[in-house]
Parts: structure tokens; sequence; C-alpha cells
């Protein structure tokens, strides 16, 4: 092991007060200054243990993100373990980032060596002594296979597919998530002998900051936090800024619902991350840096702080990195949890200790921002981009991609889909490769229904424009946006209305509360959407009308709220309601005129049906019912009062005998209105209705101004 | 005697170059960086607002004054938004009334509509606003937010179910007087204002300006009103009713009754008072000439002893509070003087009722006070004689203005009065303590004369008039070289005080009045007041000190035959016992 | 131990605590708020007081800080808290019947602890496990793909648990 890590060898010269502008240089091809090489390997030889080339016994990788912990990869870990000390095996125990197929953890991979690195799927603890009886006696277990890694340096085990074959990730584009899954997250060292940090050596060496600028910008890199803004534009603005004191905040307060890719990149290639927030420091001219990462990631929070410590300790972070002159700082804030820190003036205002509610822009953050001092906030995947960027070149990177939108982006693909994870396409990939290849398509024999994308600040995408390209400004078009990354996928027993209201219910939560349109404006929309899906039963006095009213000025609402809200959040906080309102029209219908839901799931909306034939009458239902709906003697059949239902389906959920049924469908309005006039029902429905046209109030006319 | 003045003030960050903007087709000059709503009041365009306050930073979150600027995709909040050359602004356009009026209407989905029975009914913004902008129904229908009143203080009552967060009550408690006894609680739509862990006001740090019922747009704050106590006393034939009225009151409240504002009404009110059935109308200003020959003597016998310096006004109840809270190492700087409310309350209740042979438990002494925080005043222990209290009633001018609204007088009609001897009879310089400066203004009056035996040859006092937020002056008489400083907003305060605590030791006096401007922009005056409202009042002060006779407290009769017949000189054990009181720290709970 | 010794007790963490941050500029207000939230389960009223003293804050600024974030608590944790995800992937995947079948079990709602002190339930923003949905989280150990029937069994397996280490 190095002696002194700021050197890189023992005959070294350099001192921390005068650091090695070549450290990288020479940790990879070695010295540059001095001809002695006092290490006790080569170069080479350091290099290949280090990428795991060459290995001299058993190395197992688990992935040990939270995703992985999550499914129990501490315990697998554990079975390892004591499996390896049962048979006195001797073997490394590698615990790694999450590869991105969360539906296949815990994964571990094997790797004997001369052979080249085997991944395993769904490697629970009780299935560790099975795999690792199999590979003790040489065997490679097809049925837990995921597949091979490619490395030319290692024979290949026949029969094994390749993982870069595999349907999850053949047509992926990794540039972000290279080395997530891959290497130890936790030594610098695999980091460096990856190429890693070279971007910045070389960037510090040859390039200004201007220059840096004009390279991202040239590149075409936008803002992978939602936004889309040019990121070598925001930079000029702050570089041109004359200050003592600029910032770089890096943002990694992931508050997305269904988005974990910050997290991942963190857990899983912490150095790529700060050597991104480097290289975009030195180009803006910051000294001093935070990330506000949300304090929900332990996990995360601890790598870095780790990575932090490494990369000082090798002169990569700190005073007068690799002797180019430029010093930088880097500080964590944890994120209390709140969504609307997202929002950059927000941000600002929260590591400034206050309530994060936005500002009025101008001015903007890049001009007068953290402390008052210029500021640049760029999101952790913007950040993480930056290396691949600068160490390949503008053009390189703006090969790929669309018109306007270049390089890759990383999704967090979750919901009703096959293979669940972390996905990195080419920008113009289309959402059906997303969803149906990689994805793997709907599981269960289900039909697709939408893929909601940009999280609350987005839209759902129906089937008939899943051929829309991947890229800020075709999104658009389909009423969503890019966000972070968050792709949760539908299928038909997801109810949009629903899938609107847990949106608004989640807006108007999280709404800083400091405007007036956002924070009334959003609880507005959760009401009216609540009267939609309440249950006719529930409604009293006027409020069948109001549930008209309301649907009736929705859209006008939404409009203003994105016109006149203080920042991004209220702006695109309509959004998951119009674009559901636009493509799912029906379903809002179904809600609103014939008082059901279609896909189920409005519980108030449901009516359940005991079946005569299988009630065995063991009352089960009844002790579980919330509001004594049920009634029925002991041993005799039950039935259910349809007026006192609620439609919770605690009674479906505990009948041992499958008896009790969702009611195949609400009877339509108008058989309602007939049964009212018989006398059949006593909930009406048609007549609230019409208690305002009485009044001569043409619904028309009520939404005219004067 | 020399004054020489060293007025601080803020620089203006505006640049003087002036930009022209399109506005509705037509061309208006505006100042470059200013921001649009500036730039549109001064072209005399009227765009609403519910958060705006002149002079702090914009907040940007009522979304009323949105207007359309070219080349903007979303509309533009005016208040925050700096002019630029060439910029093209439609400030009524379809689009823009549409969003102002939608954004109206969900403010009023969920409110309580009471406006029937709201304090604010006759001058409401939110109610205004709706019937400018043609809301004619409730088209988006929000669950009610149940909410208690705030009844715990004995000068403010807030009812959050009619607060619309716009947040001038947070930022005027913090900004402006450096207090910040509530705040934005809890998040979305959640958000509500509230004093630290939703307690009761009562137990906060709030020290009853009550500037923050100043800027209140609807009825959630108002004061805790006293009407009904004194409707009581004066239906009561067992209780002898005295009403005394404070100096800023009288250039105040006619205003209230169509009088253009800087009006004195002194005989009007007087008259007013009499006919509400007050058996003595008294004048609070006699009190403050009271003030000023105990204060200035106590200033120059503090001066000469060696006491602690320097010395600091304690007319203000807010300032006092303040003072106990957070600062309770200057409390040995306040002058023990009462202020003239509690004074007079005092000497009614003693000097009056022995002369006139009534028992003090049966006399019930109202103040008309421009102030709330003189609510919190009457009831404090400090302020009461063997159980009785000095002064039983508060009326603000607000509630004065309702009272007699309430009888259906013809204000303005009423043949002037003048108050009842012997506490009726006031020198001008007691008149002054209306406005910020006033006290200084009288104290430096009496002051010299006690120094050196002689009046001012200009009794007037330039350097510590006007409405300048911090005034500072040297005075050199015999010899003595005297610093003298003049705040008014405790945020101003706070800063002098952190100046002196950091070393400063060069002032011997200080006034300071809670509220900005003084009493005439007091909490407890009209909710029309506004600058210019109170510039006005201020220079309606100065006319009467101009025209006056008598100009000096140690010149005004009436005060020299109190000292006779009752008191025997300033700083006597009489005084002592009745004007004099001492304060202490006080801990604030939340 | 007695009410008064709790008191000392607290007060000695958070003291020791603010001597970590000795300038007492503004921007340490969170981090503080979360050490003593770590170290004492929750924010109690002294503790805020203590802070504002030594950041020079009304404590009214800081109990707007602290419930403006999903962070803090005012109440201390159960034995055994419990967070249960609310993020979009959960939704979908019927996270909604998780939260009330551990309602309905523990008789609380969200931001509430059980009388007994064993259970305290707290609804996250997404905790980014949306592969594994719907999550919960009983004392930071993750439970993937929940139901209600699920719940119900780690609900009762907790409370045996509990028992068996009460006697």
């Amino acid at each position: 092991m190095e002696t002194n890590p700021k050197v890189c060898c023992s005959a070294c010269w350099h001192t921390p007060e005068k650091p090695c502008p070549e450290l990288i240089e020479c940790l990879l091809n070695g010295s540059k200054c001095h001809d002695a090489h006092a290490h006790s390997e080569s170069v080479e030889s350091r290099l290949a243990r280090l990428r795991r080339d060459e290995v001299d016994h058993m190395v197992v990788y688990v992935g040990a993100g939270t995703c992985g912990l999550g499914a129990g990869a501490r315990k697998t870990i554990r079975a390892l373990r004591s499996w390896l000390a049962r048979h006195g095996v001797e073997a490394e125990i590698v615990e790694v980032g999450c590869i991105g197929l969360c539906s296949a953890e815990p994964l571990v991979d094997i790797q004997l060596p001369g052979r080249t690195r085997v991944a395993f799927a769904s490697i629970t603890e009780e299935k560790v002594a099975p795999l690792m009886d199999a590979i003790a006696a040489g065997r490679i277990p097809h049925e837990m296979v995921l597949g091979q890694h490619r490395n030319p340096k290692q024979s290949p085990w026949e029969t094994v597919p390749y993982l870069d074959e595999h349907p999850f990730f053949a047509p992926q584009k990794r540039w972000v998530l290279t080395n997530c899954g891959l290497i130890d997250p936790n030594r610098i060292d695999e980091y460096i002998a990856r190429g890693g940090y070279r971007a910045l050596s070389n960037t510090l060496k040859a390039n200004t900051p201007a220059e840096v600028c004009n390279i991202v910008e040239q590149a075409g890199l936008r803002g992978r936090g939602g936004g889309g803004f040019p990121t070598g534009k925001k930079w000029k603005i702050a570089l041109n800024t004359a200050s003592d004191q600029k910032y770089l905040v890096c943002n990694a307060d992931e508050g997305d619902p269904g988005a974990f890719m910050d997290r991942a990149v963190i857990e899983g290639d912490p150095h790529r991350l700060l050597e991104g927030m480097a290289i975009a420091a030195y180009a803006i001219g910051a000294t001093k840096a935070y990330v506000y990462i949300r304090a929900e990631y332990p996990l995360a929070i601890e790598r870095l702080k780790r990575a932090i410590q490494e990369a000082q300790q090798y002169g990569l972070l700190g005073y007068n990195i690799l002797d180019s002159g430029f010093d930088l700082e880097i500080n964590i804030k944890q994120g209390a949890g709140a969504f609307v820190c997202g929002e950059e003036t927000a941000l600002i205002h929260s590591i400034e200790g206050k309530r994060g509610m936005p500002r009025p822009r101008p001015p903007f953050p890049a001009v007068r921002g953290l402390f008052e001092k210029p500021t640049v906030i760029n999101n952790v995947e913007t950040l993480a981009n930056l290396p691949a960027l600068l160490g390949n070149g503008a053009e390189w990177f703006s090969a790929v991609g669309t018109e306007t939108s270049k390089g890759t982006k990383v999704f967090a693909l979750s919901g009703k889909v096959s293979r669940t994870g972390l996905v990195e396409v080419a920008m113009g990939t289309t959402l059906r490769q997303v969803v149906m290849e990689i994805g793997g398509g709907i599981p269960n024999g289900k039909r697709f229904k939408a893929v909601q994308i940009g999280g609350p600040s987005g839209g759902c995408i129906p089937e008939q424009h899943l051929d829309t390209r991947i890229d800020y400004e075709s999104l658009k078009t389909v009423g969503a946006m890019m966000g972070s990354g968050g792709l949760v996928v539908m299928d038909e027993d997801t109810c949009m209305v629903d899938v609107a209201k847990f949106f608004m219910e989640f807006i108007q939560r999280e709404s800083c509360g400091k405007c007036i349109p956002c924070r009334e404006g959003t609880l507005r929309m959760l009401e009216i959407l609540k009267r939609i899906t309440r249950g006719r039963r529930s409604e009293k006095g006027n409020e069948a009308l109001e549930r008209f009213m309301g649907v009736l000025y929705m859209t006008r609402l939404a409009e203003v709220i994105k016109d006149t809200s203080l920042c991004g959040l209220g702006q695109t906080a309509p959004n998951p309601v119009l674009s559901t309102l636009r493509w799912f029209r029906d379903e809002y219908e179904a809600h609103v005129y014939e008082r059901r839901c279609p896909a189920g799931v409005c519980t108030e909306l449901r009516t359940f049906e005991i079946e005569p034939d299988l009630c065995e009458g063991c009352g089960l239902c009844v002790s579980k019912c919330p509001t004594a709906a049920i009634v029925g003697l002991p041993r005799r059949i039950h039935y259910i009062v349809a007026d006192k239902c609620i439609g919770c389906g605690s009674c479906a959920d505990v009948c041992p005998s499958h008896a009790v049924k969702l009611a195949e469908e609400e009877p339509a309005a108008a058989t309602v209105a007939e049964k009212a006039e018989s006398g059949a029902v006593r909930s009406i429905f048609a007549p609230d209705v019409f208690e305002g046209w009485h009044e001569g109030k043409s619904l028309l006319r009520m939404d005219d101004d004067q | 005697m020399t004054v020489s003045a060293e007025t601080k003030r803020s620089g203006a960050t505006e640049s003087a170059k002036t930009v022209t903007i399109t506005v509705n087709g037509r061309s208006v000059e505006a100042r470059q960086g200013e921001m649009l709503l500036t730039a549109l009041k001064r072209a005399g365009i009227r765009v609403p607002t519910l958060c705006h306050l002149e002079n702090l930073f914009p907040s940007g979150a009522c979304r009323m004054c949105v207007v359309e600027v070219d080349g903007f995709a979303n509309l533009v909040p005016s208040c925050a938004c700096p002019v630029t050359e060439g910029m093209s602004v439609k400030t009524h356009s379809p689009r823009a009334l549409r969003a102002r009026k939608t954004i109206l209407e969900l403010v009023l989905a969920n409110h309580p509509d009471d406006c029937l029975y709201c304090v604010r009914n006759d001058n409401c913004e939110l109610r205004a606003l709706a019937a400018e902008l043609g809301v004619r129904q409730r088209r988006y229908v929000g669950e009610r937010r149940q909410q208690k009143e705030d009844l715990s203080s004995p000068a403010l009552v807030r009812d959050p179910e009619k607060c619309i967060l716009c947040g001038k009550c947070v930022r005027v408690c913090e900004e402006v007087q450096g207090v910040g006894a509530i705040n934005f609680v809890g998040r979305g739509s959640a958000t509500r204002i509230a004093v630290a862990f939703d307690e009761g006001i009562n137990l906060s740090s709030c020290i009853y300006c009550g500037q923050c019922i100043m800027v209140c747009p609807t009825g959630a704050l108002r004061e805790q009103s006293h009407i009904k106590e004194v409707m009581d006393a004066l239906k009561n034939p067992e209780k002898f009713v005295v009403v005394q009225h404070a100096p800023s009151v009288s250039v105040t409240i006619g205003e209230e009754f169509g009088l253009k504002p800087g009006a004195d009404v002194e005989g009007l009110l007087v008259a007013a008072l009499r006919e509400l059935g007050f058996d003595r109308v008294f004048d609070t200003a006699f009190a403050a000439d009271l003030t000023v020959m105990e204060e200035a003597s106590e200033l120059v016998h503090r001066i000469k002893t060696g006491g602690k310096l320097p010395m600091m006004t304690s007319c203000s109840p807010g300032w006092i509070k303040y003072v106990e809270e957070f600062y309770p190492d200057f409390i040995e700087n306040l002058s023990t003087c009462k202020s003239p409310q509690q004074m007079l309350g005092a000497i009614i209740k003693n000097y009056f009722a022995e002369k006139q042979n009534i028992a003090p438990e049966k006399i019930f002494s109202v103040a008309v006070m421009p102030c709330t925080a003189k609510k919190f005043e009457c009831g404090r222990m400090e302020m009461l004689h063997e159980g009785i209290p000095d002064v039983d009633a508060v009326l603000t001018t607000r509630e004065l203005v309702r009272v007699l609204r309430m009888r259906g007088m013809d204000f303005k009609s009423l043949t002037p009065q003048v108050a009842d001897t012997p506490f009726g009879d006031r020198s001008t310089a007691g008149k002054l303590f209306g406005a910020t400066g006033g006290v200084m203004e009288a104290a430096v009056r009496t002051a010299h004369y006690l120094l050196t035996g002689t009046d001012l040859p200009d009794l007037k006092v330039e350097a510590v008039r006007g409405m300048t937020g911090v005034k500072q002056a040297r005075l050199h008489i015999e010899g003595k070289d005297i610093g003298i400083a003049v705040v008014s907003g405790l945020g101003n305060a706070s800063r002098l005080l952190d100046e002196i605590r950091a070393g400063r030791n060069d002032l011997h006096f200080i006034e300071v009045m809670t509220c900005p401007g003084g009493c005439i922009a007091g909490g407890g005056q009209p909710h029309s007041t506004n600058l210019n409202a109170v510039k006005e009042r201020m220079q309606a002060l100065y006319r009467i000190d101009r025209e006056g006779t008598i100009r000096t407290a140690h010149g005004n009769p009436a005060i020299k035959r109190i000292y006779q017949e009752f008191l025997g000189e300033p700083l006597s054990e009489k005084s002592h016992h009745l004007l004099h009181t001492h304060y202490h720290k006080r801990d604030v709970l939340v | 131990m007695t009410d008064v010794e709790t008191t000392q007790e607290k007060t000695t963490v958070v003291d020791r605590i603010l001597t970590e941050y000795p300038q007492g500029k503004r921007d340490a207000l969170i981090p503080i708020l979360q050490e003593v939230q770590a170290q004492q389960g929750y924010l109690s009223r002294e503790a805020i007081v203590k802070i504002g003293k030594h950041l020079g804050l009304a404590a009214s600024k800081i109990y707007g800080v602290a419930t403006f974030y999903n962070q803090f608590r005012f109440q201390p944790l159960g034995k055994f808290h419990i967070q249960v995800c609310r993020g979009t992937a959960c939704h979908v995947k019927n996270s909604t019947a998780v939260l009330d079948t551990l309602r309905r079990e523990l008789k609380i709602e969200p931001g509430e602890t059980t009388r007994d002190g064993l259970f305290s339930l707290e609804v996250v923003a997404c905790v980014g496990a949306c592969g594994l949905a719907p999550v919960i989280c009983v004392n930071g150990e993750f439970y993937a793909s929940m139901t209600p029937a699920k719940t119900r069994r780690l609900i009762e397996e907790i409370r045996e648990r509990a028992e068996e280490h009460g006697n």
C-alpha cells in the first residue's frame, strides 16, 4: 500500500506544500518526475489489481446500495461469511453500489481467479448456500445467473450469457453509471485506476475557467435536475460576476417521489461526483462547495463523507489542488426533508438555516445566491457527467443525443414493470424502448396504461405516445417534462384520477406555502379531485353541484396556477392533472358522470358484493368492517348493505373463502335516477345536480367573468 | 446653545438614470432598476397588492400585482420586477385580470365570510378587491380551516381563519420591529402564522405595538376592544368617567370623518367626547408636560450626579417591554418616569379625586390612545395603586371612531370646545409628543431652562424633527457637550443598543418610540394610515407648536400650579410615589 | 428516574451539541436541530428555546424552520418507529392499503405515537427504494413489497417480541 497518498511512490519528492501536478498521470503511467521506482509492484500489475483484472482468490461482490440492503443484502453477506468460514474458503467480499437492476436484488457477483465475473440475481440468504455449493463444485448454477461481465483479460464461462447482452443492459448507454455496481465506492484507488480524476487533472493544466465553460456549453450539456437550462451558460453568468467569494452547490435533494438516481450515483461512484464538482467549481471560480443531500440517504452521506476525506488525502480536494493554485472545500449539508428545496432559491435559504421558501428572481443565484454571493447550483447527474465530458471533449459528448438534448439521461424505472431499477439511455431513445425492452413490459399479463415521467412536475404519457423520444422538448409536446428522472409505469389497474389526486396531495403538502396560487390553488385542485372520487353516499347538500363546478373550473384554475406561481414547483404543479385530463378524459368522465372508477381503485366508488354460493357465514368480514355494513347470522349467508359500504375492501382482504367480490359495474346515473323515482334507493344523484338549474344558473354561464 | 446634527440616512441604491417603458401603450418614465410597481404607482396606474410593504425587500407572495410583460412567458409580479429600458407592460389585460380574480377567489374559497360581523368590514382590503374584480359567487369551494381565535393577550386578538398569509405582520414584526414574535409555521396548505409552539400571544415576546394590525389587509388582527367596558361605565350612574386623549389623536381622527390628513380637530374631539357623556375631558399633553418636567430633571440629575447614562425615554410601552425582554441590561438606563397616560391616570385618581372628593374606586378613567400597547400598560402590576389601576380602559383612535359612529355623531358640525381644567391646559411642547423627536425636543427646551435658567433663543430643534428612523445630534449647553439620539422603530433601536453594548459612550439621552414615526403612526391609528398621512400629521403638530403661545412645559401655568399645590417640585417624594416606577427583566417563555 | 433528572440530562445533551457550534451562525441552525433530534429523538421546547438563545434567534423563527421540514418531530418516538413511503411507485403499488392497515392496527395517525410508547407512525417522502415498492421502514430496516397481510404479520411479530422482552 502507498505510504503517502499525495505522491505516486516513496521515491517521489513532492510534499503537501508542493503537491505534484502530475499525480494522476504518475499513478496511471509511472512516475514522470523521477526515475527510481520504489513500488514493490509494477504500475501495470498494480492497476490490474485495482481494476480486478487479476485476482488471486475468489472475490464476491455484493450490491449493497440502499436497494440491495432493502432486499436483504446484509443478511446475504452474513450468510456468505458463515459459508466461507464453514468451508474454509478464502475469499474477499466487496460491497459495491447498485448496478441498477433493483428487481434482481440482492445481486451477488462472483469472480474466480482467471475467470470472468458472473452476476447472480436475487441471492437472498437462503440461496447463498446452494449458490456457493455449486461454485465450490466448479459449476455455475444457471437458474440464478444474470450474466457474466465482459473482460478480454479473463477467460469467459461458456454457456453463460454476457451481461451487456441482457435485455436490461443492452439498450443502455452507461456514462454516468459506468462504475456503479462494479467498483468499491469506498476506494479512491479503484476510481483512479479506471481513469478517474484524469479529466480534472488535465483540465486544471490545460484550460482556463472560461474555456471550461465554453467546452461545456459547446457540448450542449443541460441541467439534469429538470429545467434543462444550459449548464455552460449558467456557469458563465457566475464566472463573469465579480465577487470575493463564489459557491458551487450540488443539489442532491432528490425529493421526487419515484426517483433515486442521485442516491445510486453517490452510493455507487461518489468520486465521479466529486471530480465533477471540482471541475465545475474551477470553471466558475468557486472555492467553497456544498452538497445538499437528503438526510434520508444515510448510506450515501456516509460514502460521500469518506470519499471527500480520501480525495483530500490525495490532494484532489483542499488547498492548491495538484499544484494548480485552485482550492476547493466541499461541505455536506443534510436536507431536512422538503421537496421544494429542489428549487434553487429555496435550497439557498435552507442552507442558510431558514425556511425553504423561494424568493422572486431576479436576482438569479448565479448573480446573488448563497450568503448573497454568486452561486451555481447543479444537480448530481449534471456534475457526474463532467468527468467524461471533459475527458473526451465536447464533440464526443454532443455526438450522442438529439438536436437539442445531448448525452444520456438516467432514469429510475419503477412501478408496474417487470424489471425495475436504474437505467441510463442516450437522449432520443423512445419511451417504448425503456418500458418495453429495458423494463421488460408489464408483468402478470396486464395491459400498459401510462408512464409517469418527471414526478410532480411532469405528466402521464399514454400508449399512443409511447414512441415519443426522450428529450427536453419532445416530452413537453405531450404534456410531460424531463424532470429529474423518475419513470413510473402504470397498468390497467391504475386509476389516473387517483394518480392525479396523489400528486396534488403531494404538492399541496410540499408547497412552501408562500404564494397564493400554489398554496391555495393546489389545495383547491385536490379538493376538486377528492369530490370526484367521493362516493355519492357521503355527498351532502350542494356537494354534487360543487363537484360539477369544480371540474368546470379546473382547467382555468390550472392555467392561472401555472401562469402566476412564484417558483417552478407551482408553475408545474398542475401538470399531472392537466396531462391526465388530456389523455385520460374518459376516466374522469366515468368518475364524474357515471360515478365509477374503471380501474376499481377509488374505494368510495367501489361496491362489494358477497357471492352467496361461496359465503360460509364465518363472520370474519363483519368483525373487520369499519362501518358495520355487513349483516348476517352466524353460519348463514351474509350481505353487504350498499348504502353503508365505503368500499374499503377490508372484508375482501379477510374472507377465507374469497366470497367477497367487487361489484362488476356501478349502475349508470340514469338507472340511479330511475331507481330514485321508484323509491328503490335512498341516495339519489340526479336531483342535487338539478338544484343549480332551478336557480337559473347555467353551467356555461358560470365560467363567464362578467 | 448650539446643535450639530448627525442625521444618518440610508443610501438609495437605485441609479438616477431614467428609462422609458411602455405601459398599456403609453410611454412612462421610470428609474433604471427600480421595481415596476413603483414606476406604475408614480405614473398613476394602480395595480392591486396584498403583500407589498413599502421600503422592504419584495416578498412576491400574493401574486396580485402580476402584469403581462413582453418577452416573459409567465405573468410577472410587478413588485419584484426591475424596470429595464424599452420594457413593454400590460397591467390590466384580460389575462392579468383573470389571474388576479382567480387568485382572489382562491383566497376567498375558505374565508369565513362573516363580513357583516367583521371588525374590518368598512375597510377590508380583501372585500374592496372582491368588489373591484367583480367576484359575484364562490366558484371554488374550499374546506374551512377550523382555527381558534387567540384572545390570550391584553392588547391584540388574532383570528387565524381570516388570515390570508400575506406575511406582512411577520415581516413588520421581524424586519421593522426586530421582535419576531410570530412566524410562518408549517408548510404547504397547512402553513399558518403562529407564535412558537402554537402558543398564545401572551406567552410570546410580542410587545403589543400593533404594527401588525396596521399592515393586516383583513380582520385577522385587531385590538382587544375596550368599547364595551367604556360604554358600560358611561351608562353607570355610580361611575365618574373621565377621559384623556393623546397628543396624536386630534391630528388624526379628522381623517376618518372626511377631513384632510393633518387637520387638527382638538376642539371637535373634546366636544365629541363630552357629547358621549364623559364627566371630564382631559388632555394627555398636560401629562406630557409633567413628564417633561420630571424627565428633564431626572436627566439633569443623572448628568450632575453621575447617574446611569445614556438615559432613555419611557413613554412608549412597547419599547419598555422590548427592553425588559431583549435588553434587560439597559433597564437601569430607562427613565423612571411613567408614561404621560399613566401619570395623568395617577394624578386623576389621587390629586383630582382628593380635590373633587370622589372615591378613587368610583372613578373610571379612560384613555384615548393611538396605541395598542397602552392597553397592556394600563394593566401592568407597576401601574396599580392599592389594587386600583391608574387607568381603567384604553380606546384606540380606531375604537373611538367606532364609538362616535355608533352614536351617530356628525363630527364635523360639532361646536369646538375646550378641555376641562385643571388637566386640559397644555403647552405645545407636550403636544409634540405625538411625533418622533417630540419628547426630545420638549425635554431639550426644559433641560436648557433647568441648566441655564433661560429659554432657548429658538425653541425649534430641527435636528430631531422629521421621519428619519435614527436622528442624532450634539448639544452644547453652557460648555456641556450632550449627545442625543432619537429613534423610532425598534429595529433601529436595537441596532443603536448593540452599538452601546459594544462600547459606544458618547450619548446622554435617547428618545425611543416603538412605532416608526412615533405615535402619529401608532398601532392604534386608523387603517387608512399611510406614509403621506403620517407626514401631514407630523406637520400639523409642528404647526400647532409654531402657532402656540405656551411652548415649554415649564412655562405651562397648569404645571406650575400642580407643583405648587400638590407635588412640590420635580423628583419630589410625591412625584416618586405617583409618577415614577421601576421595570424588571422579563423572561420570554417561548 | 424522576422528571427533573430527565430534564437536566436533556439540557446537558443540548449544551454539549451547542458547544460544537461556538460562532452561533444562522446557517448552523438546521445541523444543530438535526443533531439534537438524533440524540433525543425529538425537539423539546427547552431545546428550541436554548438553541434560540445560543444563535440569537427568536423561538418563533426556530419553530418556523423546524415545522417547515419533514424531518423534525416534537414528540418522542415510539420504541418501533414505522415509516411508510409515500412515493409514486409505492402509491401505484397500493401503499395506501398498507398505511390504512397500520392506522387501523395501531390506532394512531401519522406523526403520533401509541400510548404504550411502542409504535410511532410516520409517512415519509420517497425513500428511494422504488424498485422494491411498496416499502416500509421499521427503525431503519426496510421491508419490501408490503401488503396489508404482511403488514399485520409484522406488527404482530413486533408485539410478540416486545412482550417477550418485557417479560
